[in-house]
C-alpha cells in the first residue's frame, strides 16, 4: 500500500496508480487540515458561532 | 421535547410518530444485522453461493447503490465545477444519499468476503491491476469525500452550530467544498469505472467481457456513464418519496426540472452508448470466442431475450424521451415514471453484470447455474435500506437538508391558525413551537 | 509482483490427458483429495458448495442410442498462462493472493492471503476454483492420515489444484541434495498422475524436450502454445486462456466439445481475440 512497500517493482502501471492516490489523500487531507486549523483560528479570534453564511 | 434540536422555520411530526417510526425500520435493521452476525461469526455457508455463485444478490446490491448513490458525485460536478448554482438546494440530499449508498456499499462488501479481518489485505497486499483493488481504494477515499461532504451539514444542527467551532468548521469546509467536489468526482470517475472494469476484463466470461481503450474495457466507460446518468433519477425519486411521506414539498419544480433534464440527456447519451456497446458485442466479440446471443439468452429458465428489451429500451431509452421532452418532463406523473424506470434500469444493468455472469455457461459441456438467495443473503441486503430510512428520518428531523423547505412549507399560517383555534377554548395558552 | 531470479531456464509445467483412455473412474479425484487435505462433509450430495481440484465431467456426443458415445474429462487446474502469465484468475486477485510462477508455470494460491473475496472463482471458466464454505471437520482418527506437507485451508478463503506443488518443493530439495541441476521428470509427478491406472495422465516439463509431455503436446510458442499433435487440443483455447492441460482424442466430437464453435467453424479454429 504505502510507497516504501517491498512487494513491487515501480513500473508505470504502479506510478500511476499510486500517483493517483496519493494525489487524492494529499487533497483531502490537506484540505481539512486546512479547515481545522482555520476554524481553531476562527474561533480563538472570537468570530460570532451563530448567523448563516 | 426536541424541540431545540429542529431546524427553526420548519415543523416535524410529533415525538411519539418520529419514534415509532424508527421502531418499526428498526425491527427490521436489528433482522439484518442479525443475519449479518451469523455470516460473520459461521461464515459464507450461510448463503445460498456455490462454487458456480461466487457473487450473488448483495453484490448485486452493492454494485446498484453505488450507481444509485452516483447522484452524489455527479450532482456535486455539476454544481461546484460546472456552476449549475440552483442544485445547491438538493445537493444536501444528495450527498445524504451518496454517504448512505457508499456506507452499504462497504458494510455490504465486509460481509462479502469470506475472512473479514482480513479485509485490509487489499490496501495491504494491493495488486494494482485488479479492477477491484482500484475499486476498494477508490470507494474508501471517495467515502471520506462523501464524510467531508456531510459533515458541515451535521454541524449546521441548531444546536452544535452555537458551537464556534463547528460553526467555523462547517463554513471553512463549504469554502473549499468545490476542492472536495472535484476530488470525489476524480474518485467516483475511476470506482465506478473499475466496478464496470471489473466485469469487462473477465475475457474467461465471453458475457462479460468486453474490448476496450488501454487498460479500461468499455464498460468501465459505460459504468461510470451510467451511475452519472441514473444517479440523479435515484436521488429524485427519493426526494419525491420524501415528500410523500412529510406530505410537503421540499425541492422547488425548477431544481428537480433542472436536474431531471440533465439526467435525461446523460440517459440518452449512454443509452446510444449502451446500444453500440451491445451490437459490437453481439457482433464481433461474442462471435470471435464462437459464441452466439443464444448461448446467453436461452436455454435456462429466467435470463431471456426480454433482459436486452427491459434495460436497454424500456429503462433507457423510455426514460430518456420522458426527460428530455419539456412538456412530459413537466408533468409530474411521467417524470416520476421515468426515474422510476431509471432506477430499474441501471440496477438491472448492474445485476446483468454480475448475476447473469456467473449463470452462464463456458465449456460447452456445462450447464447453466440458476441460484436462489438464503434469507440470510436477503436481510442482509435489507439492512442497508433500513440503515438508510433511518439515516434520513434522523437527518431529516435534526438537520438542515432540504433550504427550500421553510419557505415552500410557510409555518406562520399553520401556527396562527392553530393560535386561533386554541384562542377559542384557552385563551391563555402559549402558541406552540415548530 | 516481482521478478523472480532465475538460474534455470524457466520451466512449464503441464499435462497430457488422453481422453481415449480415460474410464471416468474417479481414482484421480480420491488421489487428490487424500494427497492435498481436501476437507469434505458428511453429506456431500450438493456438488456446488463441495471441493474437488480434480474433477471428472461426463461428456456425450447427444446422439440417441445406439450411437450414443461417453466420454470423462478429468478437469484439473488449467494453469492458465494467458499472455505473459495474465491468466484470468491471477490478473484480478486484489490481494496477490494468487500468482504466476515464471519459474515452474504454476498458478499458486496463498491461503493465508486470501481474504475470500471469490473475484478468481468469476474469473475462471473451468470452475476450477473452489470456496471454503465451511471449515474443515475430519472424521475423528483421521486427522492422523493427513498428509504433513500440506496445509489446510481455513473457511472463507479459495483453494484450487497445485500440481501438486509440495511434490515439487521437495523433489527441488532431493535434486539439490543430490547435486543435480533439474528436478528429473520422475522426481516431480502429481498424484493423480501416478493414480491413474489407464495411465491417461501425462505430466512434465512443457518446455523440456526431453519430458513425455512435451513429446506428446509439442507446443507451438508461436501460435500461443497451440498443440502440434492433431488429436491434442485444450479447453476453451479461443478465449486466450493459454492453459498448460492439454488433451488428446481421436474423435472429433470429443475435440470440438473442448471448445466453442460457431455452427459453420472448424474445430481447432483459433480466433483472434484482443486483450
Amino acid at each position: 500500500m504505502f510507497p516504501f512497500s517491498f512487494e513491487w517493482l515501480w513500473d508505470t502501471g504502479h506510478i500511476v496508480f499510486h500517483g493517483g492516490l496519493w494525489y487524492a489523500l494529499n487533497i483531502i487531507g490537506i484540505g481539512m487540515t486546512y479547515c481545522v486549523i482555520k476554524a481553531v483560528i476562527d474561533s480563538s479570534k472570537g468570530k460570532g458561532g451563530h448567523g448563516r453564511h | 421535547m426536541d424541540t431545540a434540536l429542529i431546524p427553526k422555520g420548519v415543523r416535524r411530526c410529533p415525538m411519539w410518530q418520529f419514534l415509532l417510526g424508527l421502531g418499526i425500520v428498526g425491527a427490521v435493521l436489528a433482522w439484518g444485522v442479525y443475519a449479518m452476525l451469523l455470516c460473520w461469526f459461521k461464515g459464507l455457508n450461510q448463503t445460498n453461493m456455490n462454487n458456480y455463485y461466487g457473487f450473488a444478490l448483495w453484490i448485486w446490491a452493492d454494485l446498484a447503490v453505488i450507481a444509485l448513490g452516483g447522484g452524489a458525485f455527479f450532482s456535486g460536478l455539476l454544481k461546484y465545477i460546472i456552476g449549475k448554482d440552483e442544485l445547491k438546494h438538493i445537493i444536501n440530499y444528495a450527498v445524504l444519499i451518496g454517504f448512505i449508498c457508499y456506507s452499504s456499499a462497504l458494510l455490504i462488501l465486509a460481509i462479502d468476503i469470506g475472512q473479514p479481518l482480513r479485509g485490509w489485505f487489499i490496501f495491504w497486499h494491493a495488486n494494482i491491476h485488479s479492477m477491484l483493488t482500484e475499486v476498494a481504494f477508490c470507494l474508501s477515499c471517495y467515502f471520506s469525500v462523501l464524510t467531508i461532504e456531510y459533515i458541515p451539514l451535521i454541524l449546521e444542527n441548531r444546536q452544535l452550530n452555537k458551537v464556534p467551532f463547528f460553526h467555523h468548521l462547517s463554513h471553512n469546509m463549504h469554502e473549499v467544498m468545490a476542492v472536495f467536489a472535484a476530488t470525489g468526482a476524480f474518485l467516483s470517475f475511476f470506482h465506478q469505472g473499475s466496478l464496470g472494469g471489473v466485469a469487462g476484463v473477465l475475457f474467461g466470461r465471453p458475457f462479460a467481457f468486453r474490448e476496450g481503450l488501454l487498460i479500461w474495457p468499455w464498460t468501465f466507460f459505460l459504468f461510470t456513464w451510467s451511475a452519472a446518468a441514473y444517479g440523479p433519477c435515484f436521488t429524485l425519486l427519493l426526494t419525491w418519496i420524501t415528500e410523500k411521506v412529510t406530505r410537503k414539498k421540499l425541492v422547488k419544480d425548477n431544481v428537480v426540472e433542472l436536474l431531471a433534464k440533465i439526467s435525461g440527456w446523460m440517459i440518452l447519451t449512454y443509452t446510444v452508448a449502451k446500444i453500440c456497446d451491445t451490437t459490437r458485442w453481439a457482433n464481433i466479440t461474442v462471435p470471435g470466442m464462437g459464441q452466439t446471443l443464444a448461448d446467453f439468452y436461452t436455454g435456462n429458465a429466467f435470463y431471456g431475450y426480454w433482459i436486452l428489451f427491459v434495460e436497454i429500451v424500456l429503462c433507457g431509452v423510455v426514460p430518456a424521451i420522458i426527460l428530455i421532452s419539456a412538456p412530459l418532463r413537466k408533468n409530474p406523473a411521467w417524470r416520476i415514471t421515468a426515474f422510476f424506470l431509471g432506477v430499474i434500469g441501471v440496477s438491472l444493468n448492474r445485476w446483468v453484470m454480475i448475476l447473469q455472469v456467473m449463470a452462464v455457461p463456458v465449456m460447452p459441456f456445462d450447464s447453466w447455474a440458476l441460484y436462489y438467495p438464503s434469507w440470510q443473503e436477503v436481510a442482509t441486503t435489507i439492512l442497508p435500506v433500513a440503515y438508510g430510512v433511518i439515516l434520513i428520518m434522523i437527518s431529516y428531523r435534526y438537520l438542515p437538508i432540504f433550504p427550500q423547505e421553510a419557505e415552500l412549507n410557510p409555518i406562520e399560517e399553520a401556527a396562527t391558525a392553530a393560535v386561533e383555534i386554541q384562542t377559542d377554548t384557552t385563551p391563555d395558552l402559549e402558541p406552540a413551537q415548530a | 509482483m516481482k521478478h523472480e531470479q532465475q538460474h534455470n531456464p524457466p520451466m512449464k509445467y503441464g499435462m497430457a490427458i488422453d481422453l481415449d483412455k480415460c474410464t471416468g473412474c474417479g481414482a484421480c479425484m480420491v488421489a487428490c483429495m487424500s494427497e492435498n487435505n481436501i476437507p469434505f462433509r458428511e453429506d456431500e450430495s450438493d456438488k456446488l458448495v463441495s471441493i474437488s481440484w480434480m474433477s471428472v465431467f461426463k461428456l456425450t456426443n447427444g446422439k440417441a442410442f445406439p450411437d450414443t458415445e461417453i466420454c470423462y474429462l478429468p478437469r484439473p487446474c488449467q494453469h492458465c498462462e494467458g499472455h505473459g502469465g495474465h491468466s484470468p484468475c491471477v490478473s484480478v486477485c486484489p490481494a496477490t493472493a494468487t500468482d504466476y510462477s515464471a519459474e515452474t508455470g504454476i498458478v499458486s494460491q496463498i491461503y493465508t492471503r486470501c481474504f475470500g473475496c471469490r473475484y478468481c472463482m468469476g474469473a475462471c471458466p473451468y470452475h476450477a476454483r473452489y470456496f471454503n464454505w465451511w471449515d474443515p471437520v475430519w472424521p475423528e482418527g483421521m486427522e492422523k492420515y493427513l498428509s504433513p506437507n500440506v496445509s489446510p485451508r481455513m473457511r472463507g478463503v479459495v483453494e484450487k489444484c497445485s500440481f501438486c506443488f509440495h511434490r515439487y518443493q521437495l523433489a527441488k530439495n532431493k535434486a539439490y541434495l543430490n547435486d543435480e541441476r533439474t528436478v528429473p521428470e520422475a522426481a516431480y509427478q502429481t498424484a493423480c498422475t501416478q493414480a491413474c491406472p489407464a495411465g491417461a495422465i501425462v505430466f512434465g516439463d512443457l518446455n523440456n524436450p526431453a519430458h513425455q509431455v512435451h513429446q506428446i503436446v509439442k507446443p507451438d510458442p508461436r501460435k500461443g502454445n497451440k498443440s502440434r499433435n492433431p488429436r491434442a487440443f485444450r479447453l476453451l483455447e479461443r478465449l486466450g486462456t493459454n492453459p498448460k492441460v492439454y488433451y488428446l482424442s481421436s474423435r472429433e466430437w470429443v475435440r470440438r466439445a473442448g471448445d466453442n464453435y460457431l455452427a459453420h467453424e472448424k474445430t481447432g479454429q483459433v480466433s483472434n481475440v484482443h486483450h
